[in-house]
C-alpha cells in the first residue's frame, strides 16, 4: 500500500469538488473525491492543472492536507493576490466542480508513523498544510512519537486549521504547539511575537541529540533561515527535510 | 549560499518527473558531476518557473537535470549529474 | 485537449489588438519572473561587459564606462516562450550596434554569457542595425535583479529567452552552437512568429 502510494497516479485525472471549507479570510480547503484514489503518505503533495475555453493552462502543486486515514483528499489553498491558480481555487471553484489533479507525488518529504521520531516540524504561513497532514495522520495512527510545532503566521487571523490544532494539543501524546505571530498578536498574548528565529529555536525545538526528525514548510526565504538555524543547532542536514513554496508562500 | 525566493525542492518536481520515468522520483539518489556530493532528487534545489524545469545540485549549483516540455515530447537533459541511483523495485 | 475548468480565465489581460500577439500568445499584465537557476548578484564594480572572439578579449567595459556609451529610449513588444506577451514595454541600453563599433570580426553568430553559467545563441545580423540592445533600465527604473538587472539582453523579436537576463558579454563564432535552452530542445533560433518554440519547429 505504501509504495503504490509514493507510486501514485502519475497521470492526469479528474476529481470531483465535494465540499469546500474557509478556513482563514485568504485560506480555503477544498474536499475531493477521487475516482480510484490509492491513497497517500503525510507530507505528499498534487499537481493541479487549470483548463481555459481557449486552452490556455497553469499548473500548481499544492500541499495535501488530510490524513492517509482519512476517507477524502483534502487540500488547502491560500489565494495569493496575483496568484491565478490559487485566486480560482479560492474564489470561484464550486463544489460539484471538477478539479484536474495529478498525484499524490513527492516520496522524500513525508512523515510515516513507523519512521519514528521525535518530530520537529516548522511551519511558515501556508506551510502547515503538509505538516497538519502529518499531524493528522500521527493522531489517527495513535502513534507514540513526541511532535512539536513551531507555527509562524502574520495574525491570529490567519492560523490556519486553529481550532483543531487547539483540539488536538489537548489530545493524548498531544502535540506541542507554539505559535508566533510577526504583525499583530491577539490581546493579552504573551508569546513569540517575531519571525521564527535561531533563539526561537533553541528555545522551542527539541535539542539536536533526541535525533529528532524535522520537517520545514514555508515561502523560500522562510525554510532557508529555518533550516540553516537548525543545522547551526546541531541537527544534521539529512534530518532537516524542506518544502519551499516559492517565493510567495504557495 | 543565498536565498533564492525563486528556488524551491526537487520534490516540486516530483510530477513531472515522475511522468517521465513513471515512479517517484524524489527519493532517487543523484551524484553531482561538479563537487561529487550525494543526494536525493527532493533535498536538490529545483526551479520550476522558467521554459523548461531545473535541478540543480543544492552544494555547488551544477545544472544536474532539465526537463523541457514540448506539448508532445519531455526532453531530458541530464545536465552535470554523474549519476543516477534507483532502488530496486520489488 | 485537457478538461475544461469552469469559470477559468487565467491571469491573461484583456483580448486587444490580436494582431501584435504571435500565434499561441497571451498577454499578461504584469512581468513574470522566470529563472533557470539562482539570480546572481554581480557588485558594479566588478561588472565588466566584453566582446570576445574564439580566442581573444576584443573589447571590454566597466560599468562605468558601458554607462557612458550613448544609450537610447525603445518601446517594444516582447514574447516569451511560455505563451506570455507583453505589449509596449519601455527600456533604456546600448545597442549592440554601438557596442560593435570598430570591433573587427568575421563573425556570423554569437554567444551571449551571463553571470551563473547562461547561454543563448543568436546570429550576428539580429543583433544588428537596431533590433538588440544591453538594456539597463526598465519602464523608467534600474533593471531590478529578479528581471536580469544590472543588465540584460534585450532582443525583441525572438522568444524572450534570448534577451539573456544578467549578460556580461558576447562572444563572436563563425559558425552556430545551441546555448542553454537550445540545447535542451529548444529552437535554435527561435522566431514568435513563426512559432519557433522546439527543435524541429
Amino acid at each position: 500500500m505504501a509504495r503504490a502510494a509514493v507510486r501514485g497516479r502519475l497521470t492526469w485525472t479528474l476529481a470531483e469538488v465535494v465540499d469546500l471549507i474557509d478556513e482563514t479570510p485568504r485560506v480555503r480547503s477544498i474536499v475531493l473525491d477521487v475516482p480510484e484514489w490509492i491513497g497517500h503518505r503525510a507530507g505528499q503533495h498534487v499537481d493541479v492543472r487549470l483548463t481555459a475555453e481557449d486552452g490556455y493552462q497553469a499548473q500548481r502543486s499544492y500541499s495535501i492536507a488530510s490524513a492517509p486515514e482519512d476517507q477524502r483528499l483534502a487540500l488547502t489553498v491560500e489565494g495569493l493576490p496575483d496568484g491565478e491558480v490559487s485566486s480560482y481555487l479560492v474564489g470561484e471553484l464550486r463544489t460539484g466542480d471538477m478539479l484536474e489533479l495529478r498525484g499524490p507525488v513527492g516520496g522524500y518529504f513525508v512523515w510515516e508513523a513507523d519512521m519514528g521520531g521525535p518530530l520537529l516540524l516548522i511551519a511558515g504561513g501556508s506551510g502547515i498544510v503538509p505538516l497538519m497532514s502529518m499531524l493528522r495522520h500521527r493522531n489517527a495512527s495513535g502513534a507514540e512519537v513526541g511532535a512539536k510545532l513551531l507555527y509562524s503566521s502574520r495574525s491570529w487571523e490567519d492560523v490556519i486549521y486553529r481550532d483543531e490544532l487547539e483540539r488536538l494539543a489537548s489530545a493524548d501524546h498531544r502535540p506541542e504547539v507554539v505559535h508566533t505571530f510577526t504583525r499583530s498578536q491577539p490581546p493579552g498574548w504573551t508569546g513569540y511575537a517575531r519571525r521564527v528565529d535561531g533563539q526561537m529555536l533553541a528555545e522551542t525545538a527539541w535539542p539536536a541529540a533526541s535525533m529528532p526528525s524535522a520537517f520545514v514548510c514555508g515561502p523560500t526565504p522562510f525554510v532557508e533561515a529555518v533550516a540553516a538555524a537548525l543545522v547551526l543547532l546541531g541537527y544534521p542536514a539529512t534530518s532537516v527535510k524542506t518544502e519551499r513554496f516559492g517565493p510567495t508562500g504557495g | 549560499m543565498e536565498s533564492d525566493a525563486m528556488r524551491v525542492d526537487g520534490n516540486a518536481m516530483a510530477g513531472v518527473l515522475g511522468e517521465v520515468f513513471d515512479q517517484d522520483m524524489t527519493t532517487v539518489r543523484v551524484a553531482c558531476g561538479g563537487c561529487g556530493k550525494v543526494e536525493p532528487v527532493g533535498a536538490e534545489h529545483a526551479y520550476v518557473r522558467a521554459p523548461g524545469i531545473v535541478m540543480r545540485c543544492c552544494h555547488c549549483d551544477s545544472v544536474l537535470l532539465v526537463v523541457a516540455h514540448t506539448g508532445e515530447t519531455y526532453r531530458l537533459g541530464l545536465g552535470r549529474s554523474k549519476w543516477l541511483e534507483f532502488a530496486e523495485r520489488a | 485537449m485537457a478538461y475544461v475548468s469552469r469559470g477559468f480565465r487565467g491571469k491573461r489581460a484583456k483580448e486587444r489588438e490580436d494582431s501584435r500577439l504571435p500565434p499561441g500568445q497571451y498577454l499578461v499584465d504584469d512581468f513574470p519572473v522566470l529563472s533557470a537557476g539562482p539570480t546572481p548578484h554581480s557588485p558594479l564594480d566588478e561588472w565588466t561587459f566584453t566582446i570576445e572572439s574564439e580566442v581573444a578579449e576584443l573589447k571590454r567595459w566597466s560599468w562605468e564606462s558601458f554607462r557612458a556609451l550613448p544609450a537610447e529610449e525603445m518601446r517594444v513588444d516582447i514574447h516569451c516562450v511560455t505563451k506570455w506577451s507583453k505589449l509596449d514595454t519601455t527600456w533604456e541600453g546600448v545597442s549592440i550596434d554601438t557596442l560593435l563599433e570598430g570591433v573587427e570580426h568575421d563573425a556570423t553568430h554569437a554567444m551571449a554569457f551571463s553571470d551563473g553559467d547562461y547561454l543563448t545563441n543568436i546570429p550576428l545580423e539580429d543583433l544588428l542595425d537596431g533590433k538588440a540592445w544591453v538594456a539597463f533600465a526598465y519602464d523608467g527604473s534600474p533593471l531590478e535583479p529578479e528581471h536580469g538587472g544590472p543588465a540584460r539582453l534585450l532582443v525583441p523579436h525572438l522568444y524572450f529567452w534570448k534577451s539573456a537576463k544578467w549578460v556580461r558579454g558576447l562572444r563572436l563564432m563563425d559558425h552556430d552552437e545551441p546555448g542553454f535552452w537550445e540545447s535542451y530542445g529548444y529552437h535554435i533560433y527561435g522566431d514568435p512568429w513563426r512559432e519557433q518554440r522546439y527543435a524541429g519547429d
